[in-house]
């Protein structure tokens, strides 16, 4: 298989065998979850409901009028218990929702037949911002937003991002399996809301199964193609995707628009099409819950707001558990508590173990340049963190700091053990301040 | 479980190689080498290279003894001692061998600030301050297999002073009088392309330095055959050495690609000069540390593409 690809990178093992065989399960709300107003890029929603309200599952219980926003549903029908401060998986505490379920039944979302081409991009855009729907990759950049490009940028191209070239991750391979028709549904919507007139779905070759039953299923489709890359971290960081399909560079400080392409996730796509065939909104996602650490590794789809500590329990954890990670190991995020909840981001949980657990000690930087070899986006990563340990704020734009994606190549082959891409986040804060500042 | 939880920064997996694997690594690469230069110098060798490797751990554990660090967990100090045998003649006193060591480590490395701090190649400064020391001791050459001193000259020294060629097959399999470790071009290759396949060294500087050499003595020879043919410099003197095994020292080079391309081009024009028309009739030691004197200089300068940017 000719397989595309891009420079830098690293290959970590893959271990995603603990869990792509296992089916999607939907796993039945816990009896209270907490859902967070903020689980996307910008403006933090405001609650539409108050303490004691009752809530259908489905309904919209929180929204703000900034374009750059995305609204937040009751997972499940039932009562508010209370608005307040709750742990949060990635930004440590949130104000959140605490819904306690009412124990009632799910409501069936019943599928129609639509038509795409009846719906005008508007109507399309319509729909996936009333249904909540943010990137489900990780960052959680809402969606409406990404398929409302300037007039002046003229979109040509959708890419379906199916790399998940995080470690241990299978949700996005078990959905390209058993949601493919959902999937290319999603890709045709995007591409009819942004004018595009060509899609891409891009999948690493260690998904070989999803690559053949998707060219199976768009062998009909001539502005859709099947493009398998090379199995490569981070793969699926859209930059690299991009070029890697089309050849093109994201300019500096640009996005993918700025070159013509819009890139969604495929768990991103099928929420889409849930959007406008169901008319349902983002309450629920596939987890993939993994590691050592767990007993039985599995791909669940949770309700939004379900807590880590209840999935947890469903999955069984062995006794040398140690650290939680929401998302994957490369730019997963370890959590303090087990009462932090799923959130439309949270991709997995990925639990290791005492063994597993990276304790090593710092040792001086011996310039051997692993760092700027493997470095995606051709950074010197070592002469930025050495800028930061020495509180060089104002170099840090020559060496273009704000050009790294954060994906932790540099931190991952460090033979020091330096971590280096914290050292590249704190100086990105700090470059921020002196900049903004002017 | 509630216990307490393990936080720590992404990335939650790390690759497996760290700055003792990859020391140790490059010891078992010159294995091969320190075999040849065993079999050709017998006992010699073997006393010159315990001499270095002892000198050079003593001096640096109690450097750091005085400095109240701690002892160091790589084996940096056993390389530097290594490799700097193998850049000494055979046939130097161990006293002076023992005296290179100490000023390797403690004036090439540790006075900088320990590993990863100093500016110049340990092992070739400590030559560097025997070749100023004991210019005599450091260019009487032996044969292989004479091991009383019947002084002998390098194939370099023959060809500059006394205008004979070297047969290029000695060169290769190391029957010729040199420097301890770098007569056998044959046993530093096999331990290169070690490193190379286990991607313990860039492969920029070797192929710049050897491809310079290359392309300049291809040149002059073509120009006047006494200066000695292309191959001829490739596998004389300490060259191969140098390229794979000094000039890839990851804390003495560049860190830019583009930097170490300079670096590896650079130091085999210097090589080539010094052959030719310098007075001395081998250069890659001061090609060396005269790249590595330039290297933070070119760690400032050397800004390279990012991904979607210009060049700056």
């Amino acid at each position: 298989m000719r397989t595309k690809t891009f420079k830098g990178g690293v290959h970590p093992p893959e271990s995603k065998n603990l869990s792509k065989d296992k089916k999607i399960e939907r796993i039945s709300p816990p009896p209270e979850l907490t859902v967070p107003l903020s689980q996307h890029t910008g403006a933090p929603c405001r609650p539409l409901v108050k303490k004691k309200d009752k809530v259908e599952e489905g309904q919209k219980i929180g929204d703000h009028d900034a374009f750059i926003s995305c609204p937040v549903h009751s997972p499940v029908s039932g009562e508010i218990i209370s608005i307040d401060k709750f742990p949060h998986p990635t930004l440590g505490e949130a104000e959140a929702l605490l819904i306690k379920w009412d124990g009632g039944d799910r409501k069936n979302w019943d599928s129609e037949d639509v038509d795409l081409s009846s719906l005008s991009p508007e109507d399309i855009r319509k729909k996936v911002r009333e249904a909540g729907i943010a990137g489900m990759g990780g960052a959680a950049f809402p969606t409406h937003v990404k398929i409302s490009p300037p007039p002046e940028k003229k979109i040509d191209t959708v890419i379906l991002n199916g790399c998940e070239c995080e470690p241990y991750l299978t949700a996005d391979h078990r959905i390209m399996l058993e949601r493919h028709e959902d999937c290319l549904f999603g890709l045709k919507a995007i591409m009819r809301a942004t004018g595009a007139k060509r899609g891409y779905i891009g999948i690493e070759d260690n998904k070989k199964d999803a690559i053949s039953l998707i060219r199976y299923s768009t062998e009909a489709e001539n502005s859709i193609e099947v493009v398998p890359l090379r199995t490569k971290y981070p793969q699926g960081g859209e930059k690299m995707l991009i070029k890697a399909i089309l050849g093109r560079e994201v300019p500096s400080g640009g996005l993918p628009l700025d070159v013509g392409v819009v890139v969604s996730n495929v768990g991103t796509a099928v929420a889409v099409a849930e959007a406008i065939k169901k008319a349902k909104p983002l309450i629920e996602r596939v987890v993939t819950v993994t590691g050592s650490g767990v007993s039985n590794p599995s791909n669940l789809l949770v309700p939004i707001g379900t807590p880590i500590r209840y999935i947890l329990d469903l999955c069984g954890i062995r006794e040398n558990a140690r650290a939680i990670i929401a998302g994957g190991p490369m730019m997963g995020i370890s959590q303090y508590t087990l009462d932090a909840p799923v959130i439309k981001g949270t991709s997995g949980i990925l639990v290791l173990t005492e063994e597993e657990i990276i304790q090593d000690k710092e040792k001086p930087c011996i310039r051997c340049a692993r760092c700027v070899d493997h470095c995606p986006m051709g950074l010197l990563p070592t002469t930025l963190a050495k800028l930061v340990k020495a509180e060089k704020w104002e170099m840090l734009g020559e060496f273009n700091i704000m050009d790294c994606i954060e994906c932790g190549c540099c931190s991952y082959v460090c033979p020091s053990k330096i971590p280096i891409v914290q050292l590249i986040k704190w100086g990105k804060i700090e470059y921020r301040k002196i900049t903004s500042r002017g | 479980m509630e216990k307490v939880l393990f936080l720590s920064p992404s990335p939650h997996i790390k690759d497996r190689m760290d700055v003792s694997r990859l020391m140790w690594d490059v010891i078992f690469s010159l294995l091969p080498a320190v075999g040849f230069s065993v079999y050709f110098f017998r006992f010699k060798a073997v006393g010159l290279y315990l001499t270095c490797i002892f000198f050079s751990v003593l001096s640096e554990c109690l450097f750091l003894k005085l400095r109240r660090r701690e002892f160091p967990k790589e084996p940096s100090a056993i390389l530097t001692g290594l490799l700097l045998a193998m850049v000494l003649p055979p046939s130097i006193p161990l006293w002076a061998a023992a005296l290179g060591a100490i000023f390797a480590i403690i004036f090439g490395k540790q006075i900088f600030g320990g590993l990863g701090y100093n500016i110049f190649n340990p092992a070739l400064m400590g030559r560097a301050f025997l070749m100023a020391t004991f210019p005599v001791l450091m260019t009487t050459w032996i044969n292989p297999f004479t091991l009383d001193v019947v002084t002998s000259a390098s194939p370099l020294g023959l060809l500059k002073f006394h205008h004979q060629l070297t047969p290029l097959w000695s060169l290769f399999w190391g029957n010729v009088a040199g420097s301890l470790g770098e007569t056998s071009a044959f046993a530093l290759l096999v331990g290169a392309v070690y490193l190379l396949v286990k991607r313990c060294i860039d492969w920029r500087i070797p192929l710049f330095y050897l491809l310079t050499v290359l392309v300049f003595s291809s040149v002059t020879f073509l120009l006047n055959p006494a200066y000695g043919s292309p191959l001829f410099h490739l596998l004389a003197g300490g060259l191969i050495l140098g390229a794979f095994f000094m000039a890839t020292d990851p804390v003495t080079t560049p860190i830019p690609k583009l930097g170490r391309i300079i670096f590896g081009t650079g130091a085999g024009v210097l090589v080539m000069v010094i052959r030719l028309w310098g007075g001395y009739p081998e250069g890659v030691m001061f090609s060396i540390i005269f790249m590595n004197a330039i290297t933070p200089v070119l760690n400032r300068y050397i800004k390279p593409k990012s991904f979607g940017g210009k060049r700056s």
